[in-house]
């Protein structure tokens, strides 16, 4: 590469900042960050060719670059434009994108299950997020969904293809990890469905990131299958010394338990680099039988956003956040909430008498389990 | 009587074979074009004959000609785009069943103007029994000198290759044909990059319909100028149009683009009228993708001015009251036709073809149908219309490839014109199982406001 890249000036709601020449929209948004990053649900920046598809990035380029001011005719998908020198974006500053966006979550929900208390994604889907934040209340949709069987792909992994929103990720994970190109899509349409060609498992030492890299519960570790709600986990920055990949993984913990292991993960949800500027996909191994604290050198906790439901159970009332003062026979003139049924008389995981955000320290099994035994 | 210059000898007996087309005045313009001409002088022909792809979008082929990269060491291709699978549209067909040598012929000489020593047609897959008719007239054509190595001894190789879809719509969208013919499966790509730069096997490529192709013969031959004059304003030359539905004479029929649409309907040259003595209703003049219009604005603008067969003519008024030449399948509905029924069955179709990759057109396309099917099975709401409206609005102009316009736009314009038609169905469940809802005013001449 040339020592003086090409810098090229683009101004994003309003916001100018300089980039090399080649950086997409979606990147420049997203040094500038906050809201001016666009979602994104399939663009992956470490999976070459993916992006593209699922029109949540769609940005508007009110002016073409400083050479050919024209704006562009239709919005485009930030994830795969490429910046021009003197180029004005509008994303959150255009209701044309807003309202376009607003549409695009309608699709991707329309024939998504919603059994988000059931799924173990929960708590960290992009597709939550995305509806929370860009999704209108309620579904103008009144026919039933299309629904897929559950596959066990190998040992490890469960495929829910009916939570699936064909993001690709997964496939360009599988064909650029891995030597054989044994996973695709068949079948088109709304139709569609990931599958591996005729139900053969993928069985290959770095499989197990089509777990990290798809955005909702579509692809799932056995392992972690309904063993607890990632916003009850403590995670732990931690590596150990492999000789198949970097090591370096984030423990999801509670007390001394180590629950799942995943790569870790950047502010966009992406694997992060390891040192040497790779990406750091992590292992089977590391991912699925290392579930010993002893395992692992532990470098301390993550750094999660404080937004996070990740970070809800965990730091309220102790790091400086308030405990909420309103209670809901506050909020509702004394009346006391009609529920159907109470959670935690049936839950395993969850238990009236336990203030999660009490205990000191990670929450530990053994707080749930003392009135058991 | 109107000129023909592609389907002028279709029907000379024997025609099909080499020697029949040669003696008929076949193959002149390679020779033309080899012996006589640079590949920057044909591309400089079909530049000044104006003419405009046939595939749909109307692009003039010359300036996509001109576009192709040409980088030092790196093959180019053409590729010519016989999927013809849009609902009405079979004209390619027709000329690749009756006149095979033409498009050959078409193609060798395209083929020298861009370099490309190894040419394809993409076929789809159901015209099983014309891959054996193309294959034949290859083989001819190589025995007699005009492909493999060497040809005529201009030191020009060329061979063409035949390669069958595996039956899908979106295979004729440029590069989703491309990827297939690399043998994966047929996803539209992200455009930039264009074929142009990066087409198949990341080479430059240039795609082009069977009768663009065909249409480069009579250029080289007659000269561009002189084809330009054919025709109107930017609609050079002839167009073959394939005529269906409620006419007397369904078929294809090439026509200068002088024509009014009331002669193409009416009279006995062309459709010949509608049968029973039945009135016309509505029409969709370009292919399943193009809005659908009322005899009212299909006979004239919303000016009141008459409406031609051409690419300006037809799209006079924009989508608000005019629709576009597309591909050529004019398809044509009487007064007892239903429009709620006939939208849904392209609904219908464009959610089977979706190729699924980006969410409004994956999604939006089987929610449309849906919709429309309650209201066509009398189960209807009146709020599904302006549903409706909303799902095409947002599918349209957000998708990856313009199959996502081609499935919002009938179902757009079939409401913009026809909501009575659908509110009718919605209020009468039970009658509009029984009956349609007839002709209504759509033939009358009155002015229907922009909207
Ligand atoms: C969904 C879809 C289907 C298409 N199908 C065809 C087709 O069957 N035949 C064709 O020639 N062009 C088809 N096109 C248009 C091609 O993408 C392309 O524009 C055309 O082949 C270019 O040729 P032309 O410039 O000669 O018209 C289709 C486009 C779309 C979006
Ligand atoms: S618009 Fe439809 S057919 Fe085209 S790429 Fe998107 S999903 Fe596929």
């Amino acid at each position: 590469m040339s020592d003086q890249q090409q810098l090229f000036k683009v101004t994003i709601d309003n916001i100018t900042i300089e980039v090399p020449a080649g950086t997409t929209i979606l990147n420049a948004a997203r040094k500038i960050g906050g809201d001016v990053a666009p979602p994104a649900m399939c663009y992956y920046s470490k999976l070459e060719g993916s992006g593209g598809k699922c029109r949540t990035c769609l940005v508007e380029v009110s002016k073409g670059s400083e050479k050919d001011p024209r704006p562009m005719p239709k919005l485009v998908a930030s994830c795969r434009t490429t910046v021009m020198d003197g180029m004005e974006v509008k994303n959150i500053t255009s209701e044309k994108v807003l309202d376009a966006r607003a549409g695009v979550v309608e699709f991707l929900l329309l024939n998504h299950p919603l059994d988000c208390p059931i799924c173990d994604q929960a708590g960290e889907c992009h597709l939550q997020d995305l509806s929370y934040e860009h999704g209108k209340e309620g579904t103008r949709y009144e026919f039933q969904r299309r629904t897929f069987k559950k596959h066990d792909i190998g040992p490890y992994i469960q495929l829910h293809m009916t939570r699936c929103i064909l993001c690709y990720r997964c496939v360009f994970t599988a064909d650029q990890l891995t030597k054989k190109r044994e996973h695709g899509v068949l079948d088109r349409g709304d139709h569609a469905e990931i599958a591996t060609f005729i139900e053969k498992s993928l069985e290959n030492d770095f499989i197990g990131n089509v777990i990290d890299v798809c955005p909702v519960g579509a692809l799932t570790d056995k392992t972690f299958r309904f063993k607890n709600r990632v916003w009850f986990l403590k995670p732990v920055d931690a590596h150990r010394d492999c000789p198949t990949c970097s090591g370096r993984v984030t423990l999801w913990n509670r007390g001394d338990e180590v629950f799942r292991v995943t790569a870790r993960k950047d502010e966009w949800g992406e694997v992060e680099d390891t040192p040497d500027g790779k990406p750091g996909w992590i292992c089977n191994t590391c991912r699925f039988e290392k579930k010993k604290t002893s395992d692992w050198v532990i470098e301390g906790p993550r750094l999660i956003n404080r937004h996070s439901v990740i970070s809800q159970g965990h730091y309220a009332g102790k790091v400086g956040t308030q405990m909420p003062t309103e209670t809901f026979e506050a909020v509702n003139d004394g009346r006391k909430p009609k529920l159907l049924m109470d959670i935690h008389s049936v839950s395993e995981v969850n238990k009236p008498e336990v203030q999660l955000s009490l205990i000191d320290g990670p929450a530990h099994s053994k707080v749930f389990n003392q009135n058991n035994d | 009587m109107s000129k023909k210059l592609l389907l002028e000898k279709a029907h000379v007996e024997g025609i099909r074979y080499f020697d029949v087309y040669r003696r008929e005045g076949g193959y002149r313009s390679v020779e033309k074009a080899l012996k006589e001409m640079s590949p920057e002088a044909i591309v400089e022909e079909v530049k000044k004959s104006g003419l405009r792809g046939r595939g749909g979008a109307g692009f003039p082929a010359g300036m996509k000609w001109s576009f192709i990269a040409k980088p030092e060491g790196v093959p180019r291709h053409l590729v010519c785009n016989a999927d013809e699978s849009e609902p009405g549209t079979f004209k390619d067909r027709y000329l690749m069943e009756f006149i095979p040598h033409l498009l050959i012929e078409g193609l060798i000489v395209s083929s020298f103007a861009l370099g490309s020593n190894d040419t394809y047609i993409y076929i789809r897959g159901e015209y099983a029994w014309i891959v054996d008719i193309l294959e034949q007239a290859i083989t001819e054509a190589k025995n007699n000198g005009f492909l493999g190595k060497n040809i005529l001894g201009s030191g020009f190789d060329c061979n063409i290759h035949v390669q069958r879809g595996a039956g899908a719509y979106i295979c004729g969208e440029e590069t989703a044909l491309i990827e297939s013919l690399e043998g994966k499966r047929g996803n539209p790509r992200i455009k930039p990059p264009f074929p142009a730069v990066k087409g198949v096997w990341d080479r430059p490529t240039v795609v082009n319909n069977v009768e663009t192709l065909a249409a480069v013969v009579p250029i080289i031959n007659m000269g561009g100028d002189e084809y330009a004059k054919i025709g109107v304003g930017r609609s050079t030359g002839t167009k073959l149009i394939s005529a269906c539905g409620n006419i007397n004479k369904p078929g294809v029929y090439e026509i200068d683009m002088t024509i009014s649409v009331e002669e193409f309907i009416y009279s006995d040259e062309y459709c010949g009228g509608i049968p029973n003595g039945k009135k016309l209703k509505a029409c969709i003049p370009g292919g399943s993708s193009v809005p659908i219009l009322p005899a009212n604005l299909l006979l004239k603008t919303a000016k009141g001015e008459t409406r031609y067969m051409n690419y300006e003519s037809l799209a006079d008024g924009g989508f608000a009251s005019g629709s576009m030449m597309g591909s050529g399948g004019f398809i044509v509905l009487d007064e007892d036709q239903c429009v709620v029924r006939h939208t849904l069955s392209l609904a219908r179709f464009y959610r089977h073809e979706s190729c699924g990759q980006c969410s409004p057109c994956r999604e939006g396309t089987g929610w449309m149908e849906k919709i429309l099917k309650n209201i066509e099975y009398g189960n209807g709401k009146m709020s599904d219309i302006d549903l409706l409206w909303d799902i095409q609005r947002k599918i349209e102009g957000n998708t990856i490839c313009p199959l996502g316009d081609a499935a919002a736009w009938p179902v757009a314009a079939a409401i913009r014109h026809f909501r009575d038609e659908f509110e009718w169905h919605v209020l009468n469940p039970e009658e509009s199982q029984k009956r349609n809802y007839g002709l209504a005013h759509y033939a009358d001449p009155i002015h229907v406001p922009v909207g």
